[in-house]
């Protein structure tokens, strides 16, 4: 259950690619790397989530147990979590409709706190089979995302990095090049795609938001000008 | 109407009335509320506090047997029983407490003796202990089959792998130091260091190593080397599987035995049962605590959003109030209704917290916020709720279906979850319509009650997060002042706060120097040092421990340690053991008396102690040793108590067991009292310890006088520590009184008795009332005689200057230019000749008086002239037959219509050519020809041109006119006077109908004049000379603003064109001069054409629709130019190739002022009482205000600020980067739109005959300076600051000349 919500290898692919093509120059690193930190450190503490499900309690030395994951695990977090949060705004100018729903930090917190709240139910809960496990939290990502995003191409977007992460986790986990600890495999595999699409809805969240205030500040600097 | 439409009004309607109810009424509202509150929440008093401290219960030890581990045995007493006593515990503790001492004591024993050979006494009792077994007919038990078998260590745990019993019986003794061997205890030259070697370095709050094994707290150990009593304590823990009765008491009495306790009071009564919570892990702590910071960060980022209120932070705290006790209430009322919560409440808070939101509370502010300010409070609270009702039901709906489906994962956890946030959500509904917006109500009375104190203090409406802008202003004073023109300045804010009422001088002083914050900061530091340093547990012990074990020579300088000798004298150790006869089973009876004794003792003790020392220093030979004596007190008897709480969970989590939601029985323990001869602890004593240590008493009775010393001064630490104590105590209440006096005072200070009667006095200023700002501070009122500067006829309509010359313009069309220093009538444009008297005061009551009944006195005005006849004649054939010209003729602005022809340009060129039109009132004849059969000038109007017009003229007029302010003065003279003139056909409507047209906008540049009149004429005017340089006759439809900039002329038309024309100068040099002298160099690039050159006036382009209705505002900066419209839209165009960049759209009525400078700063106000600032660079809108009732009349801003007024005769700063509403002035009737920025930090406002300086920063009013007498009763309609620091106010026809250096000097 080491993983959270990686999606591997999807940042290798496009990473480079992506930022070539839209280098805007200072902000958008900045940019990325404020979204990688976000990725990283919620990567960490969702999987100490994820950990507390199996671990008794008074655990030895919980500063291991931190990073008792593999540890290129939080890293790919972080960069997903920079390519998701770029090509969120990124495809919102493309496809020319910039997202105006609820663009305020509060509501981008709230949609945070939500989001770690759906993984702290899905580790702290017992559910009864995980049929009931899997349609609980698609009920909860799509609630998430009517609440904070409501825009259709972000709906496209995360279920398609859903299936992706999904699809990559699994293709590891196929290889053995990772491997869940936990011996409820099944448990993991109804949750994963609900995490994902929650987790790219987040992301994406925080990286309009992101968006929206670099163009800010890049007007009144200019404004000063 | 629609089932939804029907819902929607009716919620509506209900949330209206609950507004006026909640506003009415606040008071009870909030009180029932609190009720309310309470009442649900006292349901939770039943449920335990939360927290992991364990719990305990305790069962007498007679009798005991595990409980069942089946609930509901016992129902017989359920009330003692708590609910996890069930089932055997994980391990029954029992300690064996020992208090061991060397008795009698020599004087020559060294420190180490006091705990060295007491400890080697552990290993015997280990082994006794160890080696128990029970005999009896059941055959032998031995310790090995009760006691708890443990195994491995943690793997982690490999350093403490010697130290810690493994593969055996959990048996923990000082023993386990060294391996409870003997001989390595004989060994080790330093037992305090193998002691502390596993002592942790920092702070920590869980057991140690020394604790563990021990077995009482560090302190009570006595194993030091400063123990004054020279008693050891330690323990020998014992953890046990089963419950044997026999076997422990048969241990219990073979120890007592062997080592009997004679003065123990201990009772062996009870068994406690400690109960551990859950504990939080640090692994669990940090997605907590991640999700408190997100909790916290959504708190801030949402209340970060409520602006426009009194107060900021009581409203963000009466919203987090409301969703915390929404959470209360429905905790309460799901324990109320027999839900128990089994969800940890810690953890789901945060979600709750976040699914319940702080939305609607915001979106209520901001809805009343809103809301028109004139309305009264109960209304703009109704008309707030009632405004947002819908998205609230909606919302709230919305919320509670979600979480409905949430309630049908049929998942226990999530049900429990749902549920509360259910009843949470209801009450939060609850608690926002009664709590919040009654809060809410109370605040913007406060609000509305600032603003009829009219100014409000600079400082108590800037937003708190700017407190530094102050501090950077003050710096920024000085620096500004080169850069401005003039020699304006402002006082240093010191002397400001000179003219302060007292008390707010203290407070600023307070505040200033944050003198409170500091007080309380190095009280603070203080009483924290004396705790920290006389802390039993606390530094100084910790400092002292750390020199003794350092430094070798530490004995050298430390005290003697006398003992409490106990009642007896000196010397006689036989004794002291048979002061209480040896009891082995105390009686209860005794318990009482001992215990009452032994304060006695102590206190007898002390005083022994002092006698002693005296004794000690008159003999100077100490030869015997003192004697001890063991005390077995009550605070020995549940020693275990003050050790950590975390002492055995940790002691059982080093072997892997939890004891998280289980219990441990502890048994009493068994106390032993070990004696030990002098002679055992010198057998013991290590050969290097000799040497490390001396001995307590050296023999030189030198030395011994110079330790005594101390040795004094220990009863004095004793109570030193006492009146340390009160000392602190003293501190913390004289602190707690000296807060609640500041408090106190603040309150005073801040919130008068008298806070709503003292604003109502002055929010209309009367006559001769003087203005004065919230403090009740009137600054001092001055007098000065200004340069009154008389000629005009009629209202000034037009003013404009370049700092050395100053152009006015009347509403009959006269241009008089002034010198802007000296105040002369320079030139008359057009010349009058012969009406001229010598002072320069145009004899204006002739014509007036000679304009009697038009009907019949119509050839009077014609009297002087044949021309004009002549031109009377020559115009009235067509006129006959050509009525929209006429209407051209009579100034109205109806003249759109190009019919060119006739006789108006005849008309112009007789009056260019001959320059004395004097007063031609062949308009008037005329329109009074056509006006014999109507009687109103609607009619007039009607049949004369489009009514279209008609009425766009008339709201012109009524827009602008409603204001006497110079703008309304204009307008006024276009409609309503006009139409008034034409109806009661006054001389007014003669002056304004005159043939030359009135000059509807003015600007001046060097030594030209730009006019531009109300029949589209377009005239350059020679301002020295009084000459017509050049004009453009082409447009038709009259010029209602122009600019004049460089070479260039822009002039907007009322048929929404813009015009470019460009000035080119054709002379002998046929170049343009340019004003170089640095004497005037306040308008460099200002073009100078001499009289002899022949100046064109080229139209380079014309933008023919540059906006669908007239154009009303235009101004030009940084190469561009911006023009507002009563179409609701602003166009910026660049100057140079006339090239429209953007067009702005934002307001919802005409635009009625618009301001733009060299910093791409646009500002607009709209006649629906907004200003927008844009961004002239990227054509957005970067904020909006909703500012005044009605017309936003004239806009200006500095570096800073935004200066606006209305048709209220409010004048509001605004903060220009924030848009935050600094404060605002009320203006007295008529002077609304009279005001001039002078420098960055000085604005001036006119008032009834006075002008009064502002400090735009701080909102203070500076002076008040009345403008002579006879200016008295009439306002200030118009304010024009000079660039020589002068400041030119209209009252009326006549202009006034300040200046303002000084009158600033005259302050001081």
């Amino acid at each position: 259950m080491a993983e959270s919500d990686a999606a591997p290898t999807l940042p290798k692919k496009c990473g480079p690619y992506i930022s070539s093509v839209t280098s805007h120059g200072m902000n958008l690193v900045i940019r990325g790397i404020v979204l990688f930190f976000i990725g990283v450190f919620l990567a960490l503490v969702l999987n100490l989530l994820q950990i507390q499900r199996n671990v008794t309690l008074f655990p030895p030395d919980v500063i291991t147990s931190i990073f008792s994951s593999a540890w290129w695990v939080p890293p790919c977090c972080g960069t997903a979590s920079a390519v998701i949060g770029l090509l969120y705004p990124c495809m919102d100018k493309h496809l020319g409709e910039p997202h105006k729903f609820k663009r305020e930090w509060s509501s981008v917190m709230r949609c945070v706190a939500v989001f770690v709240g759906i993984n702290h139910a899905s580790a702290k809960v017992d559910f009864a089979n995980n049929i009931q496990l899997s349609l609980t939290l698609a009920a909860l990502s799509i609630g998430l995302w009517w609440t904070f995003d409501r825009s259709r191409s972000g709906f496209g977007l995360g279920i398609g990095i859903a299936f992706l992460a999904t699809l990559v986790s699994q293709f590891l986990v196929y290889n053995g090049v990772y491997q869940y600890t936990s011996p409820d495999f099944l448990y993991v595999r109804s949750w994963l795609p609900c995490i994902f699409f929650a987790g790219g809805i987040t992301v994406g969240n925080i990286g309009r938001q992101l968006a929206m205030y670099e163009c800010k500040v890049i007007a009144e600097k200019s404004h000063q000008d | 109407m629609t089932l939804t439409e029907k819902l929607r009004e009716k919620i509506s309607w209900a949330f209206y009335n609950h507004g006026l109810l909640c506003a009415s009424y606040p008071i009870p509202i909030i009180l029932f509320t609190g009720l309310c509150i309470l009442a649900c929440c006292y349901p939770l008093l039943k449920l335990p506090l939360p927290g992991t401290g364990p719990v305990e219960y305790s069962t007498p030890v007679k009798d005991y047997s595990p409980p069942p581990s089946e609930p509901g045995h016992q129902q017989g007493d359920p009330n003692e029983r708590p609910d996890w006593y069930l089932g055997a515990p994980v391990a029954y503790i029992q300690q064996i407490l020992v208090k061991a001492t060397v008795s009698p004591w020599h004087k020559n024993f060294l420190a180490v003796d006091v705990f060295r050979s007491p400890l080697s006494r552990v290993f015997q009792l280990v082994e006794e202990i160890r080696n128990h077994a029970l005999r009896d007919s059941s055959g032998i038990k031995s310790l090995e089959e009760v006691c708890l078998q443990v195994t491995d260590l943690l793997p982690t745990l490999k350093k403490l792998r010697d130290l810690l019993p493994e593969h055996g019986c959990l048996l923990l003794s000082p023993g386990n130091f060294w391996q409870n061997d003997r001989e390595h205890f004989n060994a080790d030259p330093d037992i305090i260091r193998t002691i502390h070697q596993h002592e942790p370095k920092t702070l920590q709050t869980s057991a140690t190593l020394k604790d563990l094994l021990f077995g009482v707290p560090g302190k009570y150990s006595g194993v030091n080397l400063y123990n004054r009593k020279r008693v050891v304590s330690y323990a020998v823990t014992l953890a046990l599987q089963q419950y044997d009765s026999r076997f422990l008491t048969s241990l219990r009495s073979r120890l007592k035995m062997l080592h009997p306790s004679p003065n123990c009071t201990l009772r062996e009564e009870h068994v406690v049962h400690v109960h551990f919570k859950e504990e939080i892990g640090i692994a669990e702590l940090i997605p907590l605590v991640t999700t408190y910071i997100i909790l916290f960060a959504y708190i801030y980022f949402s209340t970060r959003k409520i602006d426009m209120v009194k107060s900021k932070w009581g409203l963000a705290l009466a919203a987090v109030v409301t969703v915390l006790s929404s959470l209360l209430m429905s905790v309460g009322l799901c324990t109320l209704f027999g839900l128990t919560p089994t969800l940890n409440g810690g953890e789901i808070f945060p979600y709750l917290v976040v699914v319940i939101g702080l939305e609607n509370v915001l979106v209520l502010t901001k809805s009343v916020v809103s809301t028109p300010v004139d309305l009264e409070v109960k209304l703009r609270i109704a008309q707030g709720l009632s405004n947002e009702s819908w998205s609230i039901m909606k919302n709230m709906a919305t919320e509670l279906g979600i979480i409905l489906i949430g309630y049908f994962t049929l998942v226990p956890a999530i049900q429990e979850f749902c549920l509360f946030a259910v009843v949470g959500l209801v009450s939060d509904f609850f608690l926002q319509m009664f709590f919040f917006t009654t809060v809410l109500s109370i605040d913007i009375r406060r609000m509305e009650l600032a603003d009829l104190n009219k100014r409000l203090p600079a400082e108590a409406c800037m937003p708190p997060g700017k407190p530094a802008s102050r501090a950077q202003r003050y710096e920024r004073q000085p620096a500004m002042r080169p850069a401005t023109p003039h020699t304006i300045t402002l006082q240093p804010s010191s002397f400001r706060n000179l003219r302060l009422p007292k008390r707010l001088r203290v407070i600023y002083f307070f505040a200033r120097t944050r003198l409170a914050q500091r007080l309380i900061m190095a009280g603070t530091v203080i009483w924290i040092g004396i705790l920290v340093y006389t802390d039993p547990a606390g530094l100084r012990t910790y400092l002292t421990s750390h020199v003794t074990e350092q430094s070798p020579l530490g004995e050298a300088g430390l005290p003697p340690m006398p003992v409490p000798g106990g009642v007896l004298s000196a010397g006689d150790a036989q004794l002291a053991l048979t002061v209480f006869p040896a009891e082995p089973v105390q009686l209860s009876e005794n318990q009482t008396q001992q215990q009452q004794r032994e304060p006695k003792e102590g206190l007898e003790a002390n005083q022994q102690l002092w006698a002693r020392g005296l004794e000690q220093q008159g003999s100077g030979h100490p030869e015997s040793g003192s004697e001890a004596e063991v005390m077995w007190g009550a605070e020995d008897e549940e020693i275990w108590r003050k050790l950590s709480f975390r002492h055995w969970p940790a002691l059982f989590s080093y072997y892997n067991i939890t004891l998280a939601k289980r219990y441990i029985s502890i048994l009493p323990a068994i106390p032993v009292t070990l004696f030990l001869k002098p002679q055992e602890a010198l057998e013991v004593r290590h050969p290097q310890e000799a040497n490390r240590y001396h001995s307590f008493f050296p023999l030189s009775p030198g030395k011994l006088e110079a330790l005594d010393q101390p040795g004094e001064a220990l009863p004095k630490v004793q109570g030193h520590r006492d009146v340390t104590l009160y000392k602190v105590a003293a501190l913390g209440l004289a602190s707690g009184i000296l807060l609640v006096l500041l408090l106190f005072c603040l309150y005073r200070v801040f919130c008068p008795k008298n806070y709503g009667q003292n604003g109502l006095s002055h929010s209309r200023r009367k006559r001769g009332d003087l203005p004065c700002d919230d403090y009740g501070y009137s600054p001092p009122e001055t007098e000065i005689v200004p340069l009154v500067l008389r000629g005009h006829l009629m209202d000034i309509e037009c003013l404009a200057s370049d700092g050395m010359l100053l152009v006015s313009c009347c509403l009959v069309g006269q241009i008089r230019v002034w010198d802007a220093q000296t105040g002369d009538c320079l030139t008359v444009i057009p010349k009058q000749g012969l009406r001229r008297d010598s002072t320069g005061l145009y004899d204006s009551q002739e014509p007036w008086d000679q304009s009697p009944e038009p009907q019949n006195g119509l050839e009077d005005p014609f009297e002087g002239s044949h021309q004009l006849r002549r031109l009377l004649s020559s115009s009235q054939a067509p006129l006959f037959c050509d009525q929209p010209d006429l209407t051209s003729l009579i100034d109205t602005n109806f003249s759109e219509q190009t019919k060119a022809g006739g006789p108006e340009p005849r008309h112009r060129a007789a009056c260019g050519r001959h320059r004395d039109p004097g007063y031609d009132f062949s308009s008037l004849v005329e329109k009074v020809y056509e006006e014999q059969s109507t009687s109103n000038c609607m009619n007039f109007a009607s049949f004369s041109a489009p009514p279209g017009q008609v009425a766009l003229c008339a709201s012109r007029a009524l827009s602008c006119g409603a204001g006497e302010g110079g703008c309304g003065a204009r307008r006024r003279s276009l409609g309503e006077e006009t139409f008034a003139g034409l109806d009661k056909s006054s001389p007014v409507s003669a002056w304004a109908g005159d043939v030359e047209s009135s000059v509807w906008s003015l600007d001046l540049q060097g030594n030209l004049i730009v006019a531009g009149r109300s029949n589209g004429k377009l005239e350059v005017w020679d301002a020295i000379e009084g000459t017509l340089r050049c004009s453009d006759e082409e447009g038709q439809s009259g010029i209602t603003a122009l600019v004049f900039l460089n070479t260039r002329i822009v002039a907007a038309r009322l048929n929404g064109s813009l015009d470019f024309f460009s000035l080119e100068a054709h002379s002998s040099f046929s170049h343009l001069q340019y004003r170089g002298t640095p004497s005037r160099t306040s308008i460099p690039t200002s073009p100078v054409c001499s009289s002899s050159d022949l100046i064109l006036c080229q139209l380079t382009h014309t933008v023919s629709c540059a906006h669908q209705k007239p154009i009303t505002a235009l101004k030009a900066a940084a190469g561009r130019l911006v023009t507002g419209s009563q179409d609701h839209t602003l166009k910026v165009y660049r100057l140079e190739d006339s090239c429209c960049l953007f067009t702005l759209q934002g307001h919802s009525g005409a635009i009625t002022a618009v301001y733009i400078d060299q910093t791409m700063g646009l500002a607009s106000g709209g006649q629906d009482g907004a200003i927008c600032l844009w961004d002239v660079l990227t054509g957005s809108r970067v904020s909006h205000m909703y500012a005044h009732r009605g017309d936003v009349t004239s806009l200006t801003c500095t570096t800073s600020c935004v200066i606006s007024s209305g048709l209220d005769d409010v004048i509001s700063i605004w903060d220009r980067s924030s848009g935050i509403k600094l404060y605002s002035i009320q203006q007295e009737l008529g002077c609304g739109a009279s005001l001039g920025v002078i420098s960055d930090n000085l604005l001036v406002t006119g008032g009834q005959g006075c002008v009064s300086f502002w400090d735009i920063g701080y909102g203070d009013l500076l002076q008040t300076v009345y403008l002579g007498k006879s200016n008295e009763a009439q306002p200030a309609r118009q304010i024009l600051v000079l660039e020589n620091a002068a400041i030119v106010c209209n009252f009326g026809s006549e202009l006034s000349l300040v200046y303002v250096p000084s009158v600033l000097e005259k302050l001081d």
